[in-house]
C-alpha cells in the first residue's frame, strides 16, 4: 500500500514539474508573440478603437481601413520595388564577387593569400556606421546620392559571405577540382558553373542572411538618400509615424505588419538556412 | 603553403581584384578620409579649413565626446546583463524537445530577424504614453510617470531593454550551441556524485558555458555601440540627450550640424573604440576555441 501511495506521489510530482514546465514555456513565448499580436490586432482597428480607455483586444470588425490609409499615405509599391531591388542586388552582388574570392582563398596557393584574406575579415571592423560620413561626401561629390548604386555598391563586398563559402571550400576535397582541370574546364568554370551546385547550402545562407539584413536596413537609406524614388521600405513605414499627429498608430502599425511579414515568411520557410548562417557568423 | 597551384598566375588576381578594389573605395578609404576630415572645419558648403586637432580638442572640452560615451556605456552594460541572463534563460528553457519547445524558439528567435525599425515602432506604440498597452498595464500596476519615453532616468532603460528583447534570441541560439556540446555523461557523473540540479548548473553548466557567455557579452557590447535604427526610431536621442548613443551623436553633428570635421573625429574615436571591443572579442572567441 504505502509503496504504491509513494508510486503515485512520485508520479503526480513529475506530472506537476512537467505541467509548470510547459507553462513556463508558453509564458515565455507569449512575451514575444503578444507583441506581434498586438501590431496586428490594432492595424485591423480604428482610430476611436485604439485610443478608447479601457482597450478590448479584438477589433469590433475586421477593418482594413489602416492598410488603405498607410497605402494612401505612402508610395508603397515603389518603396516595396526599391528595397527588393536594393536587397536582391547586394546578395547577388555578394555572391557574384564572394565565390571567385573565395575559391581563390580556399583552394590557390599564391604569395599574399593571407595578406588579402586578413583585408577582407578586417572590413568586420568598420561597419556603415563608421564608413558613412567619408562615402557620403564622396557620393555627393560623384553627384550619386539618391540613386541604387549608393545604396548597393559599399555593400557589394562581404567579409562575412566571403569567409562563409571559404570555409565550405576548404572542406571540399582538392580532387574534384583537379579532375575539372584534367577535363579541361576553364578556371572561370570551374568557379562559377562547378562549384555553385556543391555549395548550395553555403550559398543559399549567405544570400538570405544578407537580402534580410538590407531588406531590413534603415540607417544606409536613411543617409544616402533623400528621394522617394530610391527610399526602401523601412524609411517608409519610419515615416508613415513622423508624418503623423503622433495618434494613429493603426496606421503605422498596418505599415509595420507590411514591413515585417515579408520577413517573418522567410524566416518560417527558411529558418534551418538562417540559423546556419547565424551559427557561421558567431564561430 | 597549402592548396592547389593556379593554372595560370594571373588567376588569384582576376579572381580577388573586384573585391580588394570595392573593398579599397569602400572600406579603406574612407577610413583615411575620415581621418584627414577630422582636422578641417568643414559644413560642406563652404571650402575644408585646416584646424588641426582642434575638432578632437572641442570634443573633448565640450563634454559631448564623454556625454556620448557614456550614455552608450550605461545602455550597453544593461544590454549585456539583460542578453546574457535572458538568453541563458531562454536556452535552458527551450533545450529540450517538443513542440512548445520549438515554438519558442522560433518565437524570440524571430525578433532578431525582423528589423530594427519594425521592433521600434512596435515598442513606441506599447510604451505610448496615452494609450499604449504597456503603459497602461504600468499605470494600473501603480506606476504614476507619464511616460517612461520621456523621462531622461527611464528613457536609456526603456531603450536598452527593447534591445534586450531583439537579440535575447540571438544570445539563446548561442547559448543552445554550447548547452549542446556539453556531453551528457559530465551530468551524469554528476548525478551519480549526488550533485542537485542547482549544483549541477552552478558547477557543470556555467563553467563549460563560460566561452559562449564571454562571446555572446563580446557581441551584444560591440552591437549596442552600433545601435542606432532604435534611438532614431524611438527617441531622436532624447529626452535631454539621454538615449544620444555613439553613432547618433555622429550623425546628428554631420546632418543637423553639419560639421563634417567633428563628425569624423568622433567617428575616428569611435573607430578605436570598436578595435578595441574586437580585440575582447577575438580574445573570448580564443577562448571559446580552446574549450
Amino acid at each position: 500500500m504505502g509503496f504504491q501511495k509513494t508510486r503515485a506521489r512520485v508520479k503526480l510530482r513529475r506530472f506537476a514539474l512537467f505541467a509548470s514546465g510547459q507553462f513556463g514555456l508558453l509564458a515565455l513565448t507569449l512575451l514575444w508573440l503578444l507583441p506581434y499580436a498586438w501590431m496586428v490586432l490594432t492595424s485591423l482597428k480604428t482610430l476611436p478603437e485604439i485610443v478608447a480607455a479601457p482597450t478590448r483586444l479584438f477589433p469590433e470588425q475586421l477593418q482594413f481601413g489602416a492598410y488603405r490609409s498607410a497605402l494612401a499615405a505612402m508610395p508603397l509599391g515603389r518603396y516595396l520595388l526599391n528595397s527588393t531591388i536594393t536587397a536582391l542586388g547586394i546578395a547577388l552582388l555578394q555572391l557574384l564577387l564572394a565565390l571567385p574570392a573565395a575559391y581563390a582563398l580556399g583552394k590557390l596557393r599564391f604569395r599574399g593569400r593571407s595578406l588579402a584574406f586578413g583585408l577582407i575579415v578586417a572590413t568586420l571592423l568598420v561597419p556603415a556606421q563608421l564608413r558613412f560620413v567619408p562615402i557620403f561626401s564622396l557620393l555627393a561629390e560623384l553627384g550619386l546620392t539618391n540613386t541604387y548604386s549608393a545604396l548597393i555598391l559599399p555593400f557589394a563586398v562581404s567579409a562575412l559571405g566571403s569567409f562563409l563559402l571559404r570555409q565550405a571550400l576548404l572542406s571540399l576535397p582538392d580532387s574534384i577540382i583537379e579532375a575539372a582541370r584534367l577535363d579541361g574546364a576553364s578556371e572561370f568554370a570551374i568557379v562559377f558553373r562547378l562549384l555553385p551546385p556543391l555549395l548550395v547550402p553555403s550559398l543559399v545562407s549567405v544570400f538570405l542572411f544578407s537580402f534580410v539584413y538590407h531588406w531590413n536596413d534603415y540607417f544606409w537609406p536613411l543617409v544616402m538618400t533623400t528621394d522617394d524614388r530610391v527610399r526602401t521600405l523601412p524609411l517608409g513605414v519610419a515615416l508613415l509615424r513622423e508624418q503623423g499627429t503622433g495618434a494613429r498608430w493603426h496606421i503605422v502599425m498596418a505599415g509595420n505588419v507590411l514591413l515585417s511579414a515579408p520577413v517573418l515568411l522567410v524566416f518560417a520557410f527558411a529558418q534551418r538556412a538562417l540559423l546556419r548562417a547565424v551559427a557561421a557568423s558567431t564561430s | 603553403m597549402s592548396g592547389l597551384r593556379p593554372a595560370s598566375r594571373w588567376d588569384p588576381l582576376w579572381m580577388l581584384a573586384p573585391t580588394l578594389l570595392l573593398l579599397a573605395v569602400f572600406f579603406f578609404y574612407p577610413l583615411l578620409v575620415a581621418a584627414k576630415d577630422s582636422l578641417y572645419a568643414w559644413d560642406l558648403l563652404t571650402p575644408p579649413r585646416y584646424v588641426g586637432l582642434d575638432n578632437y580638442r572641442s570634443l573633448l572640452e565640450d563634454g559631448s565626446l564623454y556625454q556620448s560615451l557614456k550614455t552608450t556605456v550605461g545602455i550597453s552594460v544593461v544590454v549585456v546583463a539583460g542578453a546574457l541572463s535572458l538568453g541563458l534563460a531562454l536556452a535552458l528553457a527551450a533545450n529540450r524537445p517538443g513542440l512548445l519547445a520549438a515554438w519558442l524558439r522560433g518565437s524570440v528567435f524571430s525578433a532578431y530577424v525582423v528589423s530594427w525599425v519594425s521592433v521600434g515602432l512596435l515598442w513606441l506604440w506599447l510604451l505610448d504614453a496615452d494609450a499604449g498597452a504597456v503603459s497602461r498595464i504600468l499605470r494600473g500596476l501603480g506606476w504614476s510617470q507619464p511616460g517612461v519615453l520621456t523621462h531622461p532616468n527611464s528613457a536609456p532603460v526603456a531603450i536598452a531593454l527593447v534591445v534586450v528583447w531583439k537579440i535575447a534570441g540571438y544570445a539563446m541560439v548561442v547559448f543552445l550551441g554550447g548547452l549542446q556540446s556539453i556531453p551528457k555523461s559530465v551530468y551524469e557523473a554528476a548525478a551519480l556524485d549526488g550533485a542537485s540540479q542547482f549544483h549541477r548548473f552552478r558547477h557543470v553548466t556555467l563553467p563549460l558555458l563560460a566561452p559562449s557567455l564571454a562571446f555572446v557579452a563580446t557581441t551584444s557590447l560591440i552591437l549596442s555601440f552600433q545601435a542606432f535604427d532604435v534611438v532614431r526610431v524611438m527617441t531622436q536621442g532624447g529626452p535631454v540627450r539621454s538615449t544620444t548613443l555613439f553613432v547618433y551623436s555622429v550623425y546628428e553633428r554631420l546632418f543637423l550640424d553639419l560639421q563634417v570635421g567633428t563628425a569624423s573625429a568622433e567617428a575616428v574615436v569611435f573607430f578605436f573604440v570598436l578595435v578595441l571591443l574586437t580585440g575582447l572579442e577575438l580574445w573570448a572567441f580564443r577562448k571559446r576555441e580552446r574549450a
